[in-house]
């Protein structure tokens, strides 16, 4: 049974149609990404997931559940997190509260309890706090910025910052748009790892955008292939690199093509 | 001189003073506020030639509205202009609940500021749809419809004439001398800022902060967006309504002409010098709006008295002066007073190895 199951989904913005009937299914556990040159409509399907686009017809499953009505910040609440294209974190905060954040919806205590500290709000903050060193400040390797304000931070520990912020969600699936983007070669071998890590400790199903096709081909369990608001090509990795139409239609039938497929 | 923190529990790390020179340091400020202040003011007052006690006292009651503004507008993103007629809202509140349907004081005093919340609260649902500049004329609206009903609601308002009020008792303890009404001020003003800086690390004050940092990724995080920004009015309210009340009872007369719009760019003036988003901000900024012009007009009246014929210009002059102040830190620290407060903290630790 699929974890979370899009079915048919189409989004247009006036004459342009984003997406033409997409369907994906993404198991449990499992690495699934989605690839596809700029404009595919990529992005489009997480922005569908979390409800900032409203599909012209099509339905969202998640766990069986229809999500396609349910309001934005509800979304959460399910177990579905997931990080942005550009970084979007919340600047003027530190990293820790920016990780404490992400722990929202986990969190009972009202703004009276909170004001003066007292009984719920005191236990759980100390609660979460040690959560967060122990499950993800840890695992991340962020102990030396974790009082920084996010602002001041280098680009690749933002990412990693933002990873870190959907982890103390405690997802049980984590939508990923390009993790990678813009980072030299050993940030992007350590995200890799992060991201098999979270995997496979917390058997979290991830769903990857990224255009460095190295990685998606090494780390993935089935990728999908959009071209133009259409699926043109679903299967595991090697499938997906002797795929014709894919060689063709995504990138172009050359030598080049070839070498950027990972050969 | 501090080497550093070495901490063993989360919880250590979690409080809000970590080191025990910071606990001193606020032991000794505390104890200067309540036995120091009152001890001296009589004599600065001498010196000054403005009656000190009543400055604090005023700071105080401005410190609490300032840190309303601050928790809507630094902290939550969200500029007001009518909190200057909230205030008012509070200190009709009070005065009518107090003077006319006779509750005691420990009731109209809460009551004003939850009434203010609830007002707060109504013309704070536009900012669902609006902000910026845009919610800074919404808001304005609050201003002028308030200030309407002030004016022309003249059977529970008094009309333009205003309301006396009386000084109230507390628990039987008269506060009917500027000292006995400071160290009720003095209680509130430090419930207050407790209170928001505790808001700010705990669930609801991150996800005010998060509102106004980036909303679109709080939603995602399951901040409901209407939810806490319309908490934040209300308990922005909830402040300047309280501040409105103790003014009510420290003014002695309540009328539409103390809260205009001009009250309430005072108060924005505030917490911009202070600082948007630092809870000292709403302190530093209150200390300095409320005792500059007085300071002013000290070498005012030197003057005046040595040139009588021209005191005129010089009335202006203090206007001008003080305007130009305003600029002029804008300019120069446009973090406001919490963030040159900050760097010098910052110099001091290291000093004298700062490079």
């Amino acid at each position: 049974m699929a974890q979370l199951e899009v079915q048919d989904l189409h989004l247009s913005f006036g004459g342009l149609t984003a997406l033409n009937g997409v369907s994906l299914a993404v198991d449990p556990g499992e690495i699934f990404a989605i690839i596809g040159p700029n404009g595919a409509g990529k992005t489009c399907i997480l922005n569908c997931i979390c409800r900032f686009y409203h599909p012209d017809k099509g339905k969202i499953l998640f766990e069986d559940r229809d999500v396609t009505q349910l309001a934005s910040h509800k979304v959460a609440g399910l177990g579905i997190a997931r990080t942005f294209q550009n970084i979007e974190l919340f600047r003027g905060m530190t990293v820790l509260d920016n990780i404490k954040l992400g722990a929202h919806v986990h969190l009972r205590s009202g703004f009276l309890s909170g004001g003066f500290y007292w009984g719920k709000a005191r236990k759980e903050e100390v609660k979460l706090r040690r959560e967060i060193e122990e499950r993800i400040i840890d695992l991340l390797e962020i102990q030396a910025i974790r009082k920084k304000i996010v602002g001041t931070l280098p680009y690749g520990l933002q990412k990693r910052v933002e990873l870190a912020r959907a982890l103390a969600m405690q997802p049980k699936i984590l939508l990923l748009d390009e993790p990678m983007a813009g980072m030299n070669l050993e940030e992007t071998e350590d995200m890799a790892r992060f991201i098999l890590d979270i995997n496979e400790e917390r058997k979290v199903a991830i769903v990857l955008i990224e255009h460095d096709m190295g990685v998606v081909m090494d780390i993935s369990d089935r990728v999908s292939v959009l071209d133009f608001g259409t699926k043109i090509a679903e299967g595991p990795p090697e499938e997906i690199q002797h795929n014709e139409y894919v060689i063709n239609a995504y990138l172009g039938g050359s030598d080049a093509a070839f070498s950027k497929l990972g050969f | 001189m501090p080497t550093g923190l070495f901490h063993s529990t989360y919880k250590d790390d979690e409080k809000i003073f970590q080191a025990i020179w910071l606990k001193c340091w606020m032991g000794g400020l505390l104890l200067f506020l309540f036995v120091g202040l009152p001890f001296i003011a009589p004599a600065l007052s001498g010196i000054f030639g403005f009656s000190v006690q009543h400055m604090a006292n005023m700071i105080g009651i401005y410190i609490i509205g300032a840190h309303g503004l601050n928790l809507l507008t630094g902290f939550t993103g969200q500029i007001s202009l009518g909190h200057g007629a909230f205030m008012g809202v509070g200190a009709y509140t009070s005065a009518i609940l107090f003077m006319k349907a006779g509750w005691p004081f420990w009731l109209s005093l809460p009551a004003a500021g939850l009434v203010t919340a609830g007002v707060g609260m109504i013309f704070g649902v536009p900012s669902l749809r609006l902000r910026g500049l845009y919610l800074a004329i919404a808001t304005m609206a609050a201003q002028f419809i308030i200030g309407y009903a002030m004016r022309n609601w003249t059977s529970l308002t008094g009309g333009s004439g205003g309301l006396n009020v009386d000084r109230p008792s507390f628990l039987g303890f008269a506060l009917d001398t500027d000292l006995h009404y400071y160290y009720l001020i003095l209680v509130l003003a430090i419930v207050s800022t407790v209170f928001l800086k505790n808001l700010l690390r705990t669930r609801t004050g991150r996800a005010m902060v998060a509102v106004r940092d980036r909303y679109l990724s709080a939603e995602i995080m399951g901040v409901n967006l209407f939810k806490y920004r319309l908490l934040a009015f209300g308990i922005s309210s909830f402040y300047v309504g309280v501040a409105g009340g103790l003014f009510a009872h420290y003014n002695l007369v309540v009328s539409d002409e103390h809260f205009t719009m001009w009250l309430s760019i005072q108060y924005l003036a505030m917490v911009i010098i202070g600082g948007l988003g630092h809870v000292l901000g709403g302190i530093f900024g209150t200390i300095f709006m409320v005792l500059l012009p007085e300071v002013l007009r000290i070498p005012t009246q030197i003057l005046s008295n040595i040139y009588p014929n021209i005191f005129a210009i010089f009335g202006t002059l203090r206007e001008l002066v003080f305007g130009l102040v305003i600029i002029l830190f804008l300019i120069f620290e446009p973090d406001g007073l919490a963030a040159r407060w900050h760097t010098i903290r910052a110099y001091w630790k290291l000093w004298p190895f700062s490079y």
